[in-house]
Order: structure tokens, then sequence, then C-alpha cells
């Protein structure tokens, strides 16, 4: 092979290795929305699952109960008193259910908060389902300002076949407030 | 690998007289474009940084003789120039541990493999003149060494509680994004994103050269299988190190302008940095290892005087280990709150590595069986390498069980384990790829006595530091502290002593280095005799400044 062949395979060969390297550069950025949607989709992480109102009305209850346990926290930042207005509940699985919370600001600033949220034990996260949330949205308090704040959910009857969420008798849905420093739009 | 030396004898004979011919000293070694030169400069630079990052094991195992906290404050206090505040003299041990773990896998185990030995042997094994872009195979080396000042530099700034990234190697968010203040991680990570972008272009530069540039003949089933183990590690680093450099960028971001990709705040999670880490990560194990694969097996074959046993197998080994490699990070992490499912593939798809590794030691040890047996130096560390990536491969399938790794995860074990198959698995190699190759790089014999007192020094003080650790790990030790209960403190104090054991051993192997310099004898081209058959053993000792200029031709001869 002639020096200038050699070097044009040469560098064919390096472009062709160049790209993969950028394509996995691009595959590393990427996994930030692919996990996101991966955890939303399959429940990963213990991330909650959300539901229309056709769909919990379609949803029939079961004898069977589930018991679930509320908690809730504030990051270090968050002026706020945030907690569960009833600390456990028993609810028919299947049934739509509503739980309050009750966050206070206790500072003189309004103040916007976000709520993130997991289940736990992780696997029942695929059957646990939000209707309505106050997660779903921003929350501003005012100074002084205490809201009550309701989530409706059910449990979906389909936990009952799951292999792995057999002997689950409660479920932890758990919320904490993040501060957003500017509140978007 | 029917490369062998007769087709190519006497070829030193016939060079023409300019194939010798060097540039001044400043031009040869700061603007090299030798590939045998950058060989050197990897070596010299993985030796320094060696002795750096032993040092400071050095520092972390006086420290953890007895229980309580001893030397830290010293050392924090030189360090500082003035007396530190105890969470300061905390903070150095994590800079300690952070310094330890990048300085080992990223300035000596990766630059002596893929960039010393890597670029010294597979032009030369593959019948080629040079690498196939010299000029970017200069950059490479350029940039690990202005990594190497970035992670210096880093031990000298703020780093949150004290001076320096005391984060771990892993640089785990959130500990390295809110939890350490000042810009001590962002050079840290500076090093990361300079080190990888360095063996990015040497991964495009080794493939590029193995592809094309082999002698005409030499089939990639002919090649000799310690160019199998750089082509299967430049595919790893070119395929792991980009998805940490994505990683550390968003850390970057993360720390300095605002961005939530690891923070919950924002909707991000800190998990989902651990699993690109690992994603990372865990090839990265096997980029420092397969190098050093592939050099024993050509020391075993040539003190075997045996082509290796299994030729396809063991190439086809390397392949099975890079590719299942990539899908088995998760292991790193079962106590992130893995459902049972995950942890049961992860369990299975790290199980199923032990069958491509066991082939290889197996074809090792089938190779020895009834060769014409030498126990010169590199067949010695060659065979120790093999018992002792063994132990670290038993332990291995240990920590492999999710189960059980629920127990065991960030315990002494792990570090025992991972010290076996990297501090002695892949050093060892090192060596035995060292003195295989020294008097060829050099032109000097080294002392085969001191070769095998170093030797049994190094390998009854490496066993005595990392030994002890099991049963540490197994009565719950666990790792990154600086103090610990006074009931661990046997086994500690075993593991002090197993580190003096083992800096003499390192005292032994400068001694060697300089005698064979002072009063080495002149190497032959093929010092070791007729099991040396790859095309390096053709050439004089040192090779010539270029070779190969007529291309080598391997003929077939129907045997591997």
């Amino acid at each position: 092979m002639s020096v200038v062949a050699l070097e044009n395979k040469n560098l064919r060969t390096a472009a062709l290795a160049f790209i993969v390297a950028c394509g996995m550069l691009a595959l590393g950025f990427a996994s930030v929305p692919l996990y996101r949607i991966f955890c939303q989709v399959t429940g990963f992480a213990g991330t909650t699952q959300r539901a229309t109102a056709e769909e919990a009305a379609g949803v029939k209850a079961t004898a069977m109960q589930m018991s679930v346990r509320f908690d809730a926290n504030t990051a270090p930042d968050v002026p706020w008193t945030f907690k569960p207005e009833q600390v456990t509940e028993t609810v028919q699985i299947g049934e739509r259910a509503i739980a309050f919370f009750i966050a206070k600001n206790n500072s003189d600033q309004p103040v916007t908060g976000q709520a993130s949220y997991n289940v736990e034990p992780e696997q029942t996260a695929p059957f646990f389902n939000k209707v309505q949330c106050f997660c779903f949205t921003q929350q501003i308090l005012q100074p002084g300002q205490e809201v009550r704040m309701p989530v409706i959910y059910y449990v979906d009857p389909a936990i009952l076949e799951d292999e792995n969420s057999k002997g689950v008798e409660q479920i932890t849905l758990s919320y904490t407030f993040h501060k957003l420093e500017e509140p978007s739009s | 690998m029917a490369t062998t030396a007769d087709t190519f004898q006497a070829h030193a004979d016939d060079h023409h007289h300019d194939a010798d011919h060097k540039p001044g000293f400043f031009a040869r070694w700061f603007m090299s474009t030798n590939h045998k030169d950058i060989g050197t400069l990897y070596l010299i630079f993985a030796i320094c940084a060696g002795i750096i990052g032993g040092a400071i094991s050095g520092i972390m195992r006086e420290e953890l003789r007895e229980p309580g906290i001893q030397i830290l404050g010293t050392v924090a206090a030189f360090l500082n120039g003035g007396e530190v505040n105890f969470d300061e003299q905390l903070h150095l041990w994590n800079v300690l541990i952070t310094a330890h773990g990048l300085i080992m896998v990223f300035f000596m185990v990766m630059p002596a493999m893929i960039g010393g030995f890597g670029n010294w042997f597979v032009p030369l094994m593959i019948g080629a003149p040079d690498m196939a872009f010299p000029r970017m195979n200069n950059i490479s080396f350029w940039l690990t060494v202005a990594g190497f000042c970035s992670l210096m530099i880093s031990t000298f700034m703020p780093g949150g509680t004290g001076m320096g990234a005391g984060t771990g190697w892993t640089v785990y968010a959130p500990l390295a994004t809110s939890g350490s203040a000042g810009p001590a991680v962002d050079f840290a990570i500076f090093s990361l994103h300079l080190a990888g972008a360095a063996s990015i272009m040497g991964a495009i530069n080794f493939i590029t050269t193995i592809f094309n540039m082999r002698a005409p003949g030499m089939t990639l089933h002919k090649m000799p299988l310690f160019v199998w183990s750089v082509l299967v590690t430049a595919f790893l680093l070119l395929l792991a190190l980009p998805v940490l450099a994505a990683a550390i960028t968003m850390l970057l971001t993360d720390r300095n302008f605002g961005t939530t990709f690891f923070d919950p705040a924002g909707g991000g999670d800190p998990i989902l940095y651990q699993h690109l880490f690992w994603f990372f990560g865990h090839p990265e194990v096997y980029i420092m290892i397969l190098p050093g694969f592939g050099m024993i097996s050509q020391i075993v074959s040539t003190f075997s005087r045996k082509p290796i046993f299994g030729y396809l197998g063991m190439a086809y080994a390397m392949v099975a280990i890079g590719v299942v490699g990539f899908i088995v990070w998760a292991h790193h992490m079962y106590t992130v709150g893995l459902d049972v499912n995950t942890k049961m593939y992860f369990t299975a798809a790290t199980m199923v590595i032990a069958v491509p590794t066991g082939i290889k030691i197996f074809s090792w040890i089938a190779t020895m069986w009834g060769g014409s047996l030498e126990f010169k130096s590199p067949m010695v560390w060659s065979m120790g390498f093999i018992f002792l990536f063994t132990v670290g491969g038993v332990t291995g399938v240990v920590l492999a069980n999710g189960g059980i790794d629920d127990n065991l995860h960030d315990t002494y074990y792990v570090v025992a384990h991972f010290h076996y198959v990297l501090s002695l698995g892949a050093v060892t190699s090192l060596f035995a790829g060292f003195y295989y190759w020294f008097p060829k790089m050099s032109g000097r014999m080294h002392s085969e006595l001191l070769s095998h007192i170093h030797f049994w020094i190094f390998f009854v003080g490496v066993n005595l530091i990392f030994f002890p650790m099991h049963f540490l790990g197994l009565q719950g030790m666990p790792r990154r502290y600086p103090d610990y209960t006074a009931a661990y403190t046997h086994w500690n104090e075993l593991a002090t002593i197993g580190y003096a054991v083992m800096a003499i051993s390192m005292v032994v192997f400068f001694v060697n280095i300089i005698y064979a310099f002072v009063a080495g004898k002149k190497a032959e081209g093929n010092y070791w005799g007729e099991g040396a058959n790859t095309l390096e053993w053709t050439l004089t000792s040192p090779p010539p400044f270029h070779q190969f200029e007529t291309l080598p031709v391997i003929e077939d001869k129907g045997h591997h």
C-alpha cells in the first residue's frame, strides 16, 4: 500500500473511531432524559405513576387492604413546616383515596417550593397512581401562609398479582420540598 | 502466532544507517513523535506517579497502624504550612484516598500498560514502523502529564472542609457538588477530563495502527495476544471514557453553573451519576487488567517454549470480557436500592465474566503443562500474577452476589478484592512485562538475582498488606475511615508491616534498574532464546530508532 493510501485509510479509521467516541459522549448526556423516562415508565427508583380521573374511575375497588404511610421533609434551606395531616391511612386496594399535607411558611419572605417524591418499597411504584398532587406544580407560600394540600391516589389492584410485591402490607409515600430560586412562569 | 523470528532474522544488519539518526535531546524527548521514545516517557512518568501514589498509601498505612489519629495532624500541618483543626485533618484522609485512587488508576497503571508497553511493543509486534498518528501520540502523553499536574494542584486548593479534593476517586454527587465548595474538586475533574481526552486519542491511535498497519501476512488471527489485548482495551477506552467525560462535565456544570443534573432540588437524581460513573468504571477495571493479560500470555508462552494454549480462545475471551464488562456496572451499587430482579440480573451477568476469565487462567496453566519451563524473572512474576489474580477473582465472585454484597459493600473485603486484582494483579503483570522487555528497551540486562529477590519480597509484602483485609472486611471494618475500633488493631498492624516489606522490594527494583544501566551486560537481540518468537525479538536491543522500513513478511506456518 502506498504511503498516501495508508494515510487516507488511517484517517478514515480514526474518523470512524472519533465518531464512535462522540456518539458515546452524546449518549452520556442523553442518559439524563432517558433515565427520567425510564424511571417514569417502569417505576424504577420508586417513581410513582400518574393517572387521569377517568382512568381512576375505571378501576374497581377490591376487598384487600393496604396501609399507606405519609412522610414529609423539607430541604435544609426551605423555611417551612411541612407535615402530613395523617401519618397512616388504610385504604381498599383500587379505591380512590385522598390525603392532606400541611405546609406553613415560617419566614418573612415568599418562598416557592417544588416537591420531589417516591415510594418505598420501590417495587410498588408501578402500582401507586396519583390522580392529583401538589407535587405536580410549584407551590408559592407567602410569609406566614399556611396551606392544606391534597393528594388523590389509588393503589392499582394489579399489585395483588405482582410477584415482587407479595407480602407488602404498607407503602410509604415520601415528599421532600426543595426551594426554587427563580420560579418559572 | 506464526510470527517466527527466522523469517526476519538479522534484520538489523540490513538497516540503512539513517535509521538510527536521533534528534537532539530537547526535540527527542519533549517533541517526540517516536513510539518508542513516547513509550519510554510514559513508563518514566508512570514510575514517578507510582512513587507518589505509593507514598500516599504509605501515609495511609501508617495512620491505620493503630486506632486513633496518629500522623494525619502532622501531615496536614506540613501540607498547609501550619496547624489545622481536626475536621481538616480528617478531610486530609479523604484527599489521600482520592489522590491514591486517581493517581494509581489514571496516572500509573493506565500510562504504564497502554502508554508505556502498548506504545513500545504494539508497533514492534505487528511489524509497523511507528504508530498511525505519531503527533497525536505526543499530544496524548503531554495531556496525561497536564492532567497529573492539575490533580496535584487540586491538593493545594480549598476543597470545602480543608485543602484538596476529598471526594473519593468516584467523585459521587452530592459530596462532589454541594458537599465540596472551592476549586479543588474542579481541578480534580479537569484532571480527569485531560487524562480522559489523552486516553481517547491514544485509543483511536491504537485502533488505527492495529487495523491498518500490520505487516503483510499478519492477519488478525495471527496477531500476538498482547496486541489483541491492547486492541480490546482501546475499544473499551473509546466506548467508556466519553461516558465519564459526560458525567463529570455535568458534575462541573452542577457545581458552577447552577444545573441540577444530579440534584433532586431541580429534578435530578444523584443515583444517575453513579450509574454513569460505573458504566465507565467497570470497563475501566478491565482496561487496567487486559493489557496485563496480554503480557502474561506472551511471557508464559515464551518461557514454556510453546505457543499459547488455545490462542483463539484466549483472544476471544478478552473480547468477551470486554463486551460483558459493559453490562455489569450496577454490581458496584447494589446498596442504592435496586429491586430484586435488577440485582439478580447484575449478579448473574457479573458471574458470567468468571467464564472467559477462567478460560484465560486455565489456558495459561495448560500452556505451562508439558512445556519446557524456564523460571526466569518474567516467568516467576507471571506465575505470581496468575495466583494473585485468581485469589482476587474468587473474592470477586463472592462480591458479585447482591445479597452478600449488602453486607460487604464498602468494607475492607472490597478493598482486599480490588487490590488483589489491581495492585497485586495489574502491578505484578507490569513488573513481569518490565523484566521481560526492559533489556529490549534499554539494551542492558537487569540482574536476574535481584529480580527474583524483588519478586519474593514484593509477593510476601503485598500479601501481608491485603490478605488480612479480607478478615477485617468480614468483621465489618468500613472503608474510607482513618480510625477504627481497637478490635481491628491486630490485622491492621500486620498490613502496615506488609507495607514496609513491600517498600523494601521497591528499593530492590530501583537498585536493579541502576545496576542494569551501570553494570548490566549488553542485551542481545533475542536474549530469552527460542521461546521468544514475536517480531520485537528480530530486532536489536534496543531496536533501531526507526524500525521496519522494509516491512517484515509473515509466512503462514499453519499453526498458532
